[in-house]
């Protein structure tokens, strides 16, 4: 595999492959010595075109600990701001020798043409509403360390669905690792058409609680509210927000999902969000090991065969 | 990604075939017994041993290594017995394809412990010289030594191994097949 | 009779509005035919060979965009002029939304004076509905209609106001004028870079619904009936739209339209290689629509094949999908993707198209897209329906290259173009 663009161009034995291969990498995260060797003398860079210091770092100690040497390219104290394209970019970082780029930008499809213009190998850290893959692999990963398995769990995917890249990279894990996924959101923050989506629709956030294994929440954006989506960020908790009392709808050994940042009152209530079945410090453990699982993919696995 | 099937059928792209059987099942239960015997012998007992499996050839035999010295000192606690991985410390990343194969399990703090790593053949001694490198990111072990089934030579790296079920002369372009049933020389055939 | 100079283009098949048949053409230095007919004698005459080819009307495009003044870097009149030349072109119609834009006379005459001075294309104008573009005032259509501008659009934009659109029917009807329209309300596509639809919501490109184009493609056909202007739709794209036009003609409404050639060749599902090249405005749209767009050809509903050539530089094309200008080049491949795609059409409908029907609309019958006669201005191309060749943006005489079509395998081939009596195109090689 020479990139990870999107989950659409991997099979369930592909992410069968990286869950194996991250199971590896949390137990080198539980060592005393975090760290290991395999990928000294390769640079890894952050092209940052959107600000995301959760991701960014995952990546950056993902990369470190597997011994590569880090860059970051963030659009805040780079050239970029100077009216610099892409591609001059690209091709400037390139020269310095370089092997893997981690692209994020608020564009869909960015990653596809730093991919065109490099010969490291990339990775979509997050392409506009597009996908984010990398996410999608840990929030699987997550499910299959509690539950086991995905095949035959139901999963709610609470909210934003339209926006969100973590959404529609997430609907094509889950469903290619088995499971069943219900988009759960107002239909002015779906996409507006999902024909071959392989998932159920509801508007009725109570009603589908009682049902799942998972249930995931997506961030409200409050700039929503002033494109006339959602009338108010009040109206939009009472809806669809996890309450206190619509937690108590999910089965006891549920999970509560969220990609962070959380909007504590607004999509999940506080309390809810500390309930020992609210994941989300797993999510971003496993987004490491995971994100060096890819780094090892990507950069280690490769090489001519024989002598 | 096409390339998996490949990658993951070891060794890299080939059928073995067998062309000699060197040991029988009972040989190498012999061995290991004899091998048993002698890791007490250098360690005066068992007390702070604690046995690691390379993956996956050495794991089922440092298994079979602590079943014996259990049965032989017969300690308060069973020996420990542990397995690791070393693709993550292996120096050919880059030239062929490497992935791990099992998780790293060490069941045990190895500071002040004698860790006796046990693989199946020992051969140009890499990953032997990788399995130190990754033990040192858990700690300090007092002593490591090294037990092998089979040293068929041909060492590229300075190690030595201290326990040896058999010494084998052979070419570097044959095969040593260590199984459950016995011990086979043979070859690669695309 | 005998012509000791001129030219003669020999061995052809002439189609046009009066039928089809074997035919020399005789052109004399004046620039005008004098004589069509079969073995004529060309003593003396420089011979054009025509043989297995069809000859035409030179082609009539409404909907160019030539970028000069402004954007020079991504096109020239020249340049332009040159690249419809080799797509058989002899007259376009400017689209306004140049910097500045054509809103008065001043800028017209500009435009139409590069057009003279490069020589290989009628170039001609149009004119900005409103003023600056901006959707707020009236531009001033009497001295632009003055150096003959006929076609008023705010291309690039629509306008959205419908009080000003029918103040501006109104007003241009005086002048003879044609109200052209690129359909669209921004409040429903605002924001949107593709087709909205499947593709759209997979690939997290924000959408243009098809009833951004529909809703004012039914303003202006109410605002035609109201005013009794003659409006023209601009580069249809959905089915909706076909049905909206071909439901008003019958009713007697008067409005014509155009399809560009993307509009039947290409979808949106193009868009899933993130290639800003398939970005352009009204997006390409889904099979179903490609299919209304060939059958509104095919029926008439649509008057003309329009290019909509859209010349952008490597540097904007290479931007984010988002962040990238909408727009494809179209002259040099309007003519075989039409004879490659339109299968379902005559070599007859095809060339009305490209020629009679879209002057009609221009207001050039008089010397663009005639029948090829005695006396008439001696405006022709010469095309060889069958001949197979590959795309190459590299060859393109236009100075960008986004072309969507590289590497696509096409039919039918420009000859030779001949602008009032000059060869500007010989053997497929521009002639300056």
């Amino acid at each position: 595999m020479k990139h990870l663009l999107s989950i659409a161009d991997l099979d369930a034995d592909d992410l069968h492959e990286l869950h194996r291969l991250t199971d590896s990498f949390v137990e080198v995260g539980q060592r005393p010595i975090p760290k290991v060797p395999t990928l000294r003398g390769r640079t890894v860079v952050s092209l940052f075109y959107e600000d995301s210091t959760r991701t960014r770092l995952s990546f950056e100690t993902a990369a470190k600990r597997m011994s590569a040497d880090t860059m970051t390219f963030s659009v805040s104290t780079s050239s970029v701001k100077k009216g610099e394209s892409v591609r001059d970019t690209v091709e400037t970082i390139e020269a310095m020798g370089i092997h893997a780029i981690v692209v994020r930008h608020s564009s869909a499809g960015v990653p596809w043409q730093v991919a065109q213009w490099t010969s490291a190998s990339v990775i979509n850290g997050g392409d506009g509403w597009h996908e984010h893959p990398t996410q999608a692999l840990l929030d699987s990963y997550t499910i299959r360390q509690r539950l086991g398995s995905l095949v035959g769990r139901h999963i709610a995917i609470v909210g934003d669905i339209k926006h969100s890249r973590v959404a529609r990279s997430d609907v094509l894990a889950f469903t290619k690792l088995g499971a069943e996924v219900t988009l759960v959101a107002p239909p002015t923050l779906l996409p507006p058409n999902l024909d071959g989506w392989p998932v159920n629709v509801s508007h009725d956030l109570d009603a589908v609680l009682p049902k799942v294994d998972v249930c995931y929440l997506l961030r409200m954006q409050r700039e929503r509210m002033t494109e006339a989506l959602v009338p108010s960020l009040r109206e939009y908790t009472a809806l669809y927000g996890l309450t206190r009392r619509r937690a108590s709808l999910l089965s006891t050994d549920a999970l509560i999902m969220h990609p962070g940042p959380m909007n504590r009152g607004v999509e999940i209530a506080g309390e809810v969000a500390e309930w020992p079945n609210a994941v989300m410090v797993d999510q971003v453990r496993n987004g490491v090991a995971v994100r060096m699982a890819v780094l090892f993919l990507l950069l280690a696995s490769e090489g001519p065969v024989g002598e | 990604m096409a390339e998996r099937e490949r990658r993951l059928t070891p060794p890299y792209g080939g059928v073995f075939v067998a062309r000699t059987r060197v040991m029988s099942a009972d040989d190498i239960n012999r061995a290991i017994w004899r091998m048993a015997h002698e890791i007490i012998e250098r360690n005066h007992g068992v007390d702070g041993v604690m046995l690691v499996g390379l993956q996956t050839g050495g794991v089922p035999l440092a298994q079979q290594l602590a079943d014996a010295l259990d049965k032989i000192e017969a300690p308060e606690d069973p020996i420990p017995v542990g397995s690791l991985d070393v693709a993550f410390y292996r120096d050919d990343i880059g030239l062929r394809p490497v992935l791990p194969e099992a998780v790293t399990d060490i069941p045990a703090e190895i500071d002040s412990m004698v860790v006796v790593l046990v693989d199946d053949v020992l051969f140009t001694g890499r990953t032997i010289r990788a399995a130190l490198n990754a033990l040192s990111d858990y700690g300090r072990p007092k002593a490591v030594q090294l037990a092998v089934m089979i040293d068929r030579g041909h060492r590229e790296v300075p190690i030595r191994p201290d326990f040896v079920g058999k010494n084998l002369p052979t070419r570097r372009d044959e095969v040593v097949n260590v199984g459950a049933d016995g011990v086979e020389l043979g070859e690669m055939v695309k | 009779m005998s012509s000791g100079s001129g030219t003669i283009v020999r061995g052809g098949r002439v189609i046009d509005e009066t039928g089809t048949r074997r035919a020399d053409v005789a052109i004399g230095d004046d620039g005008q035919i004098v004589a069509v007919g079969p073995d004529l004698d060309g003593t003396g005459a420089t011979t054009l060979d025509a043989s297995g080819c069809v000859v035409t009307p030179g082609f009539v495009d409404l909907h160019t965009h030539l970028r000069e003044p402004g954007r020079e870097e991504a096109e020239t009149v020249e340049s332009g002029s040159r690249a419809a030349a080799l797509g058989g072109y002899a007259a376009v119609v400017a689209m306004p939304n140049t910097e500045p834009p054509i809103d008065c006379a001043a800028v017209v005459r500009q435009v139409l004076d590069a057009g003279a001075a490069a020589g290989l294309c009628d170039v001609r104008s149009s004119g900005a509905v409103t003023a600056g573009r901006k959707g707020e005032a009236l531009a001033p259509y009497g001295e632009m209609a003055a150096l003959g501008v006929r076609i008023f659009t705010d291309d690039g934009n629509g306008v959205q106001d419908e009080g000003l659109m029918r103040r501006a029917m109104e007003y241009g009807r005086t002048m003879n004028a044609v109200m052209a329209q690129h359909c669209e309300i921004d409040s429903l596509a605002s924001g949107g870079h593709m087709n909205e639809g499947a593709w759209s919501s997979k690939l997290g490109i924000p959408g243009i619904p098809a009833e951004a184009e529909e809703l004012m493609v039914a303003r202006d056909i109410a605002l035609a009936k109201l005013t009794g202007a003659t409006v023209h739709l601009q580069h249809l794209s959905t089915a909706g739209s076909v049905d909206l036009v071909r439901t008003a003609k019958a009713a007697g409404v008067r409005c014509t339209a155009e399809a560009t050639t993307h509009h039947f060749t290409l979808t949106d599902e193009c868009c899933a290689s993130y290639s800003p090249l398939f970005k352009v405005n009204p997006p390409l749209r889904i099979d179903s629509d490609v299919a209304a767009i060939k059958a509104g050809l095919a029926d008439g509903t649509i008057d003309a094949i329009a290019t909509d050539h859209a010349p952008h530089t490597q540097e904007v094309k290479e931007l984010p999908f988002d962040e990238a200008p909408p727009g494809m080049l179209g002259l040099e491949t309007a003519l075989a993707l039409a004879l490659t795609e339109l299968g379902d059409l005559s070599l007859e409908q095809i060339v009305g198209l490209l020629t009679w029907r879209p002057a009609a609309i221009a207001g050039l019958s008089d010397m663009h897209g005639g029948p090829v006669a005695e006396g008439r201005a001696a405006n022709l191309c010469v095309f060889d329906p069958e001949t197979a060749w590959t795309v190459d943006p590299a060859r393109s005489a236009s100075r960008s290259r986004n072309n969507p079509y590289a590497g696509r395998k096409l039919k039918g081939k420009v000859r030779h173009t001949i602008l009032f009596g000059t060869p500007t195109v010989i053997d497929g090689e521009a002639q300056r």
